[in-house]
C-alpha cells in the first residue's frame, strides 16, 4: 500500500494536466469554432466536392452520374482548354519576373531618404485597391487604337504603326500583362520595402568601405537578405498570375478570338455559360495541380538552395 | 532566416566608416538627381490613367477623344455628376455595396481576430496543423472551387440574396492569418500575468488583446472593406437580380449598355473609385503595414 501513497500526488498531478488539455481544447476550440464552420463549410466542403464532381458529368439538369475518367480524357484532346493552359503559362512567365523587377527597383528608390517618397509610396499603391472594372475601362479607352492617347502619342514621336493593343490577338496578351503589372507593383513594393527595412545599415557601410561598388553591393548584401521576401513575392506573385481571371474579364472578355483564354475564365465558360459543372471541375482540378504543383517546386528550389 | 549568414560585415570598420560615407560627393549628387527623375517619372505613369479618368469625367462626350487631345476640357461639365444619377441607378448599387463591405468588415474582424487568439494563446493538440490547413488554402486559388461553391451555396438557396456574398467573404484565412501574425508580437507575460489574476480566455481577448491590437484591426478593416468593395466576381456568379447589384457590377452593366457615352462611363468610374480613394488617403498607414505584417513572416 506504500506504493499508492507514494503515488498519489504525481497521480493528481497528471490528472490536472489532463484536465488542463482537455480545458484547452475547448477553450481553443471554441475561439476557433466561429470561423471554422464558415472556413470549413464554405471553403474545405467545396475543395473536395471539386474532386468528386469531376468524375461526374453534372450539369443544368442536376444529375451527377459517375463518369470515371471521361471528363479528363475530354481535357486531353480539348483545343480550347490547351489554348487556355498556354495562354495562362504565356502570362506568368511574363507577368511575375516583370512585376519582381519593376517593384523591387521601386522599393529600391524609395528606400532612400527622399522628398516625395511618402507621396509615391501612396500613388504606387492606389492602382491595387482601385476596382478593376474602373481600371479596365479607362485603360481601354486610353489604349483605343484609332482614338486613345497613347497610340496618338505614339504617332506623334514617330511610330506610324502604334499596336492595336487589346484589339489586336498579337498585342492583347502583353496588354494585359502591362496593365497587370501596373496594378500589381504597388502591393509587391510594399512587401520589398518592408523587406529592405529589415536589412541593417551598417552592412552597406562596411561594404562602402571596403570598395564594394552599387552593384556588387546590390548582388551581395541587398538580395541575400531579402531572399525571404524574395521567396514569399515569388510563391504569391505566381499563384496570382495563374489564377488571374478578373482583369481578363473585363478588359477583353478572352478575346479577340481565344488569344487572352485562360485557365480561371475557362472554368467559368464551361461551368456557368454551358452549365457543364462536371466538365468545369475537371478543368478546375487542372489548375489546382498546376497551382500545387508549381508552389511545391518553388518551395523545394528555395529549401535547396538555403542549404 | 538561413542567410544571414552569408554575410560577414568587419563590424570593426563598420562604426569608422559611417560618417565618411555620409558626406555628399558630386557622384551622389547626380545619383540623387537621377533618383528623383525616375521617380517622377514612375510616378507621372502611375496617375497618369487616373488624371485621364478624371478629366475626361469633366468633358463633353465628343471631346474625350477630341483629336488633338486635349488634357483640359474645354468647357467644365459638371453636370455630367448630377446626370449620371438619372441614367443609371448609382445610389442602389452604391448602398447595396455598402451594406455588403460593412457586414462582411464587422464579421471578418469579429471571427477572424477571435480564431487568431486560439491559434497564437491556447495550446491543444492538432493546432498547427488546423494552422496551416488554414495558410494552405491561400495556395488554393477561388476560382478552383468556384464552382463547387456555387452549387454549394444553390443547395442552401443562398445565391442570389446578399448571404452569398457576406458568406463568400466574412471567413476568409486572410483575416486569421493577419490577426495571429500581430498576436505573436504581443509578449506572452501579459497572458500569463492575467491568467494568474484569475482573468479567462475570454476576458484576455477582450479586455487585453483587442485593446491592443487595434492598429491589427484597423488594417484588417481597411482591407476587407475595400477587397469587398472592390469585388467583381463574386457578385458576378451569385447577384442575379438588379436590385442587389453592387457598384462593380452596375458600373460594367452601364458600360457595355451606353458604350458610346465615354464621359458618362468615366464619371460612373470615379463615383465608383472616390469612396475608395478617400478612405485610402485617410488609411493609408494602416494599409502599408497591415501588408507588410502579412508579408514579413510568409
Amino acid at each position: 500500500m506504500t506504493t499508492t501513497a507514494l503515488r498519489s500526488p504525481s497521480r493528481s498531478r497528471a490528472h490536472k494536466r489532463r484536465r488542463l488539455v482537455v480545458r484547452n481544447i475547448v477553450v481553443g476550440w471554441s475561439f476557433l469554432l466561429p470561423n471554422f464552420l464558415g472556413f470549413a463549410v464554405l471553403t474545405l466542403v467545396p475543395v473536395v466536392a471539386l474532386f468528386y464532381l469531376s468524375f461526374t458529368d453534372w450539369n443544368i439538369f442536376g444529375h451527377a452520374n459517375w463518369i470515371g475518367l471521361a471528363n479528363f480524357r475530354r481535357l486531353v484532346h480539348d483545343d480550347s482548354f490547351r489554348i487556355a493552359v498556354e495562354n495562362t503559362i504565356y502570362y506568368t512567365a511574363f507577368h511575375v519576373p516583370l512585376t519582381l523587377a519593376v517593384s523591387l527597383g521601386l522599393a529600391l528608390l524609395l528606400n532612400r531618404k527622399m522628398r516625395g517618397v511618402a507621396f509615391f509610396r501612396t500613388a504606387a499603391f492606389f492602382p491595387y485597391v482601385t476596382s478593376i472594372v474602373a481600371i479596365a475601362v479607362v485603360w481601354n479607352m486610353m489604349l483605343s487604337p484609332e482614338k486613345g492617347p497613347v497610340n496618338h502619342l505614339l504617332n506623334v514621336i514617330g511610330i506610324s504603326h502604334p499596336p492595336g493593343w487589346s484589339t489586336s490577338t498579337t498585342w492583347s496578351m502583353p496588354t494585359i500583362i502591362i496593365v497587370g503589372t501596373w496594378r500589381e507593383m504597388g502591393y509587391f513594393m510594399l512587401l520589398f520595402l518592408a523587406g529592405l527595412q529589415t536589412i541593417p545599415p551598417e552592412l552597406h557601410d562596411a561594404a562602402r568601405v571596403d570598395g564594394a561598388s552599387a552593384w556588387q553591393r546590390f548582388r551581395k548584401v541587398t538580395l541575400p537578405y531579402l531572399r525571404p521576401t524574395t521567396f514569399f513575392v515569388t510563391v504569391i506573385l505566381t499563384i496570382w498570375s495563374l489564377k488571374v481571371f478578373d482583369l481578363i474579364l473585363v478588359m477583353t472578355n478572352g478575346g479577340p478570338g481565344q488569344s487572352t483564354l485562360v485557365l480561371s475564365q475557362y472554368i467559368y465558360k464551361t461551368g456557368f455559360e454551358n452549365s457543364e459543372f462536371g466538365y468545369a471541375s475537371a478543368v478546375s482540378v487542372a489548375l489546382f495541380f498546376i497551382c500545387i504543383f508549381i508552389t511545391a517546386i518553388q518551395f523545394y528550389v528555395n529549401r535547396r538552395r538555403n542549404r | 532566416m538561413t542567410t544571414t549568414t552569408r554575410v560577414n560585415p568587419p563590424t570593426g570598420i563598420a562604426g569608422i566608416a559611417a560618417p565618411s560615407a555620409r558626406k555628399p560627393s558630386a557622384r551622389s549628387r547626380v545619383g540623387r538627381g537621377l533618383g528623383y527623375l525616375v521617380l517622377a517619372v514612375a510616378a507621372a505613369a502611375v496617375m497618369l490613367p487616373f488624371f485621364w479618368m478624371l478629366l475626361s469625367s469633366l468633358k463633353a462626350n465628343n471631346d474625350v477623344f477630341a483629336i488633338p487631345i486635349q488634357w483640359i476640357p474645354k468647357t467644365w461639365h459638371w453636370n455630367n455628376y448630377v446626370h449620371i444619377w438619372d441614367k443609371a441607378a448609382m445610389g442602389t448599387w452604391l448602398e447595396n455595396t455598402l451594406i455588403l463591405a460593412v457586414a462582411v468588415t464587422v464579421l471578418q474582424v469579429l471571427t477572424g481576430s477571435f480564431a487568431a487568439y486560439g491559434f497564437s494563446r491556447i495550446r491543444f493538440p492538432g493546432r498547427d496543423l488546423l494552422f496551416f490547413l488554414y495558410v494552405a488554402t491561400i495556395a488554393v486559388p477561388w476560382q478552383a472551387y468556384m464552382i463547387p461553391q456555387f452549387i454549394l451555396f444553390s443547395k442552401l438557396s443562398l445565391s442570389d440574396s446578399r448571404w452569398s456574398i457576406i458568406a463568400l467573404q466574412a471567413f476568409g484565412a486572410f483575416g486569421v492569418f493577419l490577426m495571429r501574425q500581430y498576436y505573436q508580437s504581443i509578449p506572452e507575460e501579459l497572458n500569463e500575468s492575467a491568467r494568474i489574476d484569475g482573468m479567462s480566455e475570454y476576458g484576455i481577448y477582450r479586455k487585453i488583446m483587442l485593446p491592443l491590437s487595434m492598429p491589427a484591426i484597423a488594417s484588417l478593416s481597411l482591407i476587407t472593406f475595400v477587397t469587398t468593395w472592390n469585388d467583381y466576381l463574386g457578385p458576378l456568379i451569385y447577384l442575379r437580380s438588379p436590385n442587389l447589384w453592387t457598384i462593380q457590377l452596375g458600373l460594367q452593366t452601364f458600360i457595355s449598355q451606353y458604350n458610346a457615352d465615354y464621359a458618362l462611363i468615366m464619371t460612373g468610374s470615379v463615383l465608383s473609385v472616390l469612396p475608395i480613394a478617400i478612405i485610402f488617403m485617410l488609411g493609408q498607414r494602416y494599409f502599408v503595414q497591415g501588408i507588410a505584417t502579412t508579408g514579413l513572416k510568409g
